[in-house]
């Protein structure tokens, strides 16, 4: 029992920041279409800016609240530096290809460039190796499952809460606001929601804007609670994890990515126990071909519409 | 009317091509305020191809769309519907997973504070089946319902003019004659309508005035009634006599 609870919570760990990170996916897909296979690319700059501003700016041993203050610094700023960096991809690799109107296969060879060309970039200027990431507090253990030994640490407890958040919040945006409707409209018919007014490059624009807030922020939480440190590589694989959940819970469906994060991610911390480490990424991607082979669409189906 | 104000809507030999194929040769269209104006032809003719560069979803090779006096080709589609021109477009194109109440919502997008409650009480009022489905998502509505929903999405952005693409498209006779009256209505309260329409006769008893396209120009511009009398009209369109 203590061991399934100790998965369990890995895997909740795991599972809502691969959520946070497959929104990005998911919503610009919902808009164009498109998969942004150079979203693990913003996942690494959320992890590599929020890593420079915590060496950078934040005092060495932190107490109290400042550990606190300093983690909410870190986190915004590779969220700001997630939108940035997707914002520029948005302009560069793929409105011009747009405005061509060239083929689908064309947005995904400027994907995939832009992915080599911004880790690649990223290891030439901050190296090959692994830098660790300065930590703000003791990761301690902050409580135990009610009636066993089972810990929960500080910071599962920063991802899982920050993840939360986010994904309310993003779901109120999506859901209440008038950019939210203007992205669900744009997902649904693109040209008939020009004729209601909607400018559809600002809309584009500003999804990207908020993939990258949340691929950011996922990319910062990975660098420091995960792994503890970053690397030019470190999006590679979370972000083809993160395009699964999208895929598994319905591409273009925001309810769905955040679905199919949390179950990619406890189903590969249960592949541990049952299978062995080694197993991990097999069971995903098992998992994920099971699924599609019975509901093509995913599991909450394909449409921001609904989702969202 | 005076005859000095110039025409609400003017399309000056106006000129649409897909790639090679030109889909618009040079037609000239006037429509004055309060008028219904009905365009007719057969598929191919050009017809929504012509609702399609005014409201800013295609852009001309040549010739002009002048709206109060104004150049508007070129303009976004985005920005035209702020300057007055709703566009239903052709096959209804609610958004299918919002509910009728978010599609209404969402033709009131260009203004700055949403959908003002007279608005919708007025849409309501046109069309008491939306009101009692406000909040069934509009890909569950019967196509007389979406017809609905789409006229009064367009509505929504309080056009001068309203431009129509095939309203009767696929529906039932009875819910044409329904939708007819209440463009009619529309029409009467102020808004200057365009409409492009397969099915003549209905059209005809709408309109003030029509256009006759055939392959992209236009071949007769007359009054309603002469329309409605003309042979060819009727043989065409009308499926009467030699068709």
């Amino acid at each position: 029992m203590s061991s399934f609870l100790d998965y369990l919570t890995l895997g909740i760990v795991l599972g809502s920041m691969y959520a946070i990170f497959a929104i990005g996916y998911t919503l610009v897909y919902g808009v164009l279409q498109l998969i942004n296979f150079a979203h693990s690319e913003v996942f690494m700059t959320g992890g590599f800016v929020g890593m420079i501003v915590l060496t950078e700016f934040a005092p060495s041993r932190p107490h109290g609240f400042p550990s606190v203050l300093w983690m909410v610094i870190g986190c915004l700023s590779g969220m700001v530096g997630g939108a940035a960096i997707a914002w520029c991809l948005e302009r560069v690799a793929y409105r011009p290809l747009r405005k061509a109107h060239a083929p689908r296969l064309v947005f995904l060879l400027s994907a995939v460039g832009a992915s080599f060309f911004l880790y690649n970039l990223c290891g030439k200027l901050f190296g090959r190796t692994p830098i660790q990431v300065p930590s703000l507090y003791t990761n301690s253990v902050l409580f135990h499952w009610p009636g066993t030994s089972v810990e929960v640490r500080v910071n599962q407890v920063v991802v899982v809460g920050a993840a939360v958040v986010m994904m309310i919040a993003l779901d109120r945006v999506v859901n209440r606001t008038k950019l939210g409707s203007g992205i669900r409209a744009v997902a649904q018919d693109a040209e008939t929601a020009g004729l209601m007014g909607v400018d559809i490059d600002r809309v584009v624009s500003r999804t990207f804007v908020i993939g990258g807030l949340l691929g950011g922020a996922a990319g910062f939480l990975y660098g420091y609670a995960v792994s503890g440190q970053v690397v030019f590589t470190m999006g590679f694989v979370p972000g083809i994890k993160a395009f699964a959940a999208a895929v598994l819970g319905g591409i273009g469906n925001v309810r769905g990515a955040m679905l199919g994060g949390l179950l990619l991610g406890v189903i590969e911390s249960f592949t541990v126990p049952l299978l062995g480490s080694e197993w991990i990424d097999v069971a995903a991607f098992v998992i994920l071909v099971l699924v599609l082979m019975f509901r093509p669409t995913g599991l909450l189906g394909e449409r921001l519409g609904r989702s969202a | 009317m005076s005859e000095s104000e110039p025409p609400l809507l003017e399309l000056d030999r106006l000129e649409v091509s897909y790639g090679a194929i030109r889909a618009l040769r040079g037609i000239s269209v006037a429509v004055r305020r309060g008028e219904v104006v009905a365009l007719l032809g057969a598929n191919g003719a050009g017809k929504t191809t012509t609702l399609r560069t005014v409201s800013g979803l295609l852009k001309p090779r040549s010739g002009g769309v002048l709206f109060r006096g104004e150049r508007i080709d070129g303009v976004p589609a985005h920005h035209v519907v702020a300057l007055g021109i709703a566009h239903a477009p052709e096959g209804r194109r609610v958004f299918p997973v919002m509910s009728v109440l978010e599609n209404l919502r969402m033709g009131a997008y260009r203004f700055r504070g949403g959908a003002r409650r007279e608005d919708l009480d007025r849409v309501f009022g046109l069309f008491p089946r939306l009101a009692e489905r406000r909040t069934q998502l509009a890909g569950t509505l019967s196509g007389g319902e979406q017809q609905m929903l789409a006229i009064g999405r367009a509505l929504m952005a309080r056009p001068e003019l309203l431009l129509l693409d095939e309203p009767s498209m696929g529906l039932a006779p009875m819910v044409v004659r329904q939708i007819f009256e209440i463009v009619r209505e529309i029409n009467q309260q102020g808004t200057t309508v365009l409409l492009v329409e397969q099915n003549a006769a209905q059209a005809l008893r709408l309109a003030t005035r029509g256009y006759v396209l055939e392959t992209g120009a236009v071949v007769m511009e007359e009054t309603a009634e002469v329309l409605l009398r003309d042979d060819r009209v009727r043989a065409a369109y009308l499926g009467e006599g030699a068709a």
